[in-house]
């Protein structure tokens, strides 16, 4: 697995909140990596890092390196946009727009300057098709995004996120507000995804990592205590802690 | 014997009928409000349901209540809508999209935020000064139909920026982070799924804003718009009358006749005021569907 995205001695500040600890980090290409640790302990906020959403809120401040194939993500050469649109989102509530599935879908290229409705066509079918949703919606595309159930939302989502061609995904506890089955069937999606897409995940939920990714990491207070291998990881920790938390004996 | 047995009925009979007193006070406040209005279209109906006649539409008014008619006045409050509707619109609902979007939450933002919530309740008689010492006199543009209608644009601004912010508060962030992270700058975000959101709040909130405009006399008397006007506005610098002060002229006059024409002439912007309501009330429900 090659190394994609170089984190180093980063540190994030709200006003004068101290959120990352001296982050260093790195994270492999096409394989899945699943943040952990207990709330507030920054999982969320690195994650955020990676397609510059802190960005929105006042008061943030970063030192450090941050790195996507070599390129600085705070340096001049990277535009917001850009950024985005190569490194997805899918959020902890599902949020589609209150559009059509269709309009849902073709919103991220439309914004990126693609108006052809057969090269659209294509797009929503592709992305729909690699989201595992296909089947279900295919006939009722012009149908409220709203109209459909909370999984097969969150399944949406994840397509409208792969519809501008991302190389990463960020999932930000994207099933926690799912059923189980849901669950499940996003995670096998997952499984599929990591064969072209580098995704990071942050889960509350220690199954979910263990189950489903290559590498965890986890963190405590803002500082990355331990990251390895997910096997390794929760076999045979390094740290105390992590086999404290791993264990359920806190968190 | 029962879990029941130590209840304290007396205590609970006076918890009732407290209720009661309460649930009967809340009829009484509410059927005050419902009862005035009922009080008055029915003695509005009364006294004008005879006039009510199609040349109420089409005659200009005259020294004689029988040739009488609101021409002039129903088509000048139609123009003053018509130009005041874009550019209130566009002001006020730009005004909100930069409070809520664009400016940062500081104390300058919370200044201007205490200054249109406080200019939304100036009296109105105070556009009016400030509408003819600016647009009258300052721009020379007289006693016109533009004049006016900038004066009222400035009265019903606060009141449309003040319902637009709250419909543009009430999207929620998630569904602004989602048009970001997949790479929306902030006016594409705004465009696209803010305003799309938020419209049915908006357009209720200027409807709701129009149709307090076209009852609205005191700025308009103040800069001077004519009460006896027997022509059609060609220009917008025509001079002009509205409803409301057609009304008040009438009002004005001894003669029975006009009195009732007076009351017709309520009637029918009762009318309008009744389809302007309704038809925001239709538009939120429309919308709300897929909100």
């Amino acid at each position: 697995m090659q190394p994609l995205i170089h984190i180093n001695k980063l540190n994030l500040f709200y006003t004068s909140f101290h959120a990352l600890k001296d982050v260093t980090l790195t994270i492999p290409e096409k394989a899945i990596t699943a943040f952990i640790g207990p709330s507030g302990c920054g999982k969320s906020t690195l994650l955020r890092t990676l397609n510059r959403m802190n960005d929105m809120i006042p008061g943030t401040r970063i030192e450090g390196s941050i790195a996507i194939g070599g390129t600085e993500l705070y340096s001049n050469e990277v535009d917001v946009e850009t950024l985005r649109k190569k490194v997805g989102m899918v959020f902890q509530q599902p949020n589609p727009f209150p559009k059509s599935i269709y309009d849902n879908i073709a919103y991220g290229p439309r914004l990126h300057g693609i108006r052809s409705k057969q090269k659209l066509d294509e797009i929503v079918e592709t992305s729909l098709k690699s989201a595992a949703l296909w089947d279900e919606v295919k006939d009722h595309l012009k149908r409220s995004a709203l109209s459909i159930s909370g999984g097969q939302q969150q399944r949406l989502c994840i397509a409208r996120a792969l519809a501008v061609n991302p190389d990463i995904l960020l999932m930000d506890e994207a099933t926690s507000a799912l059923d189980p089955i849901s669950t499940l069937k996003i995670e096998e999606l997952v499984q599929e995804l990591k064969d072209r897409y580098t995704i990071v995940m942050v889960t509350h939920n220690m199954h979910q990592a263990a189950r489903v990714s290559n590498q965890t990491v986890f963190f405590l207070s803002g500082e990355v205590i331990e990251y390895s291998d997910t096997e390794k990881l929760f076999s045979n920790p390094t740290d105390q802690r992590t086999e404290d938390y791993i264990s359920g004996r806190f968190g | 014997m029962s879990i029941f047995q130590d209840a304290n009925r007396k205590q609970i009979a006076n918890r009732r009928r407290v209720d009661w007193l309460l649930h009967i006070l809340f009829v009484i406040a509410t059927s005050v409000g419902v009862l005035a209005l009922c009080a008055l279209i029915i003695d509005v109906l009364v006294d004008g349901v005879a006039r009510l006649q199609p040349q109420l539409f089409t005659e200009f008014p005259s020294r004689k209540a029988d040739g009488s008619g609101m021409k002039s006045a129903l088509v000048g409050t139609v123009y003053m809508l018509l130009i005041m509707l874009p550019l209130s619109f566009v002001l006020g609902v730009g005004a909100a999209i930069y409070l809520e979007e664009y400016a940062g939450k500081n104390r300058l933002t919370r200044l201007i935020q205490l200054n249109i919530s406080t200019l939304a309740g100036v009296p109105s008689i105070v556009y009016g000064i400030l509408g003819l010492t600016i647009f009258v006199r300052l721009m020379s543009l007289d006693r016109s139909l533009i004049a006016g209608a900038f004066t009222m644009t400035l009265l019903v601004l606060p009141i449309i920026i003040v319902s637009a912010q709250e419909a543009i508060r009430a999207v929620p962030k998630s569904r602004r982070d989602a048009s970001f992270a997949l790479g929306a700058t902030k006016w594409q975000t705004v465009s696209r799924s803010v305003i799309p959101s938020s419209l049915a709040g908006i357009l209720t909130g200027v409807i709701l804003a129009m149709s307090r405009a076209i009852g609205e006399t005191a700025p308009l008397v103040m800069i001077g718009a004519l009460t006896y006007v027997a022509f059609l506005p060609n220009s917008l610098m025509d001079s002009f009358t509205v409803m409301p002060i057609q009304i008040y002229n009438w009002i004005s006059k001894p003669q029975l006749e006009f009195k009732e024409l007076a009351a017709s002439g309520i009637l029918v912007l009762l009318a309008l005021l009744l389809i302007m309501n309704f038809s925001a009330i239709m538009l939120r429900n429309k919308y709300q569907k897929n909100v």
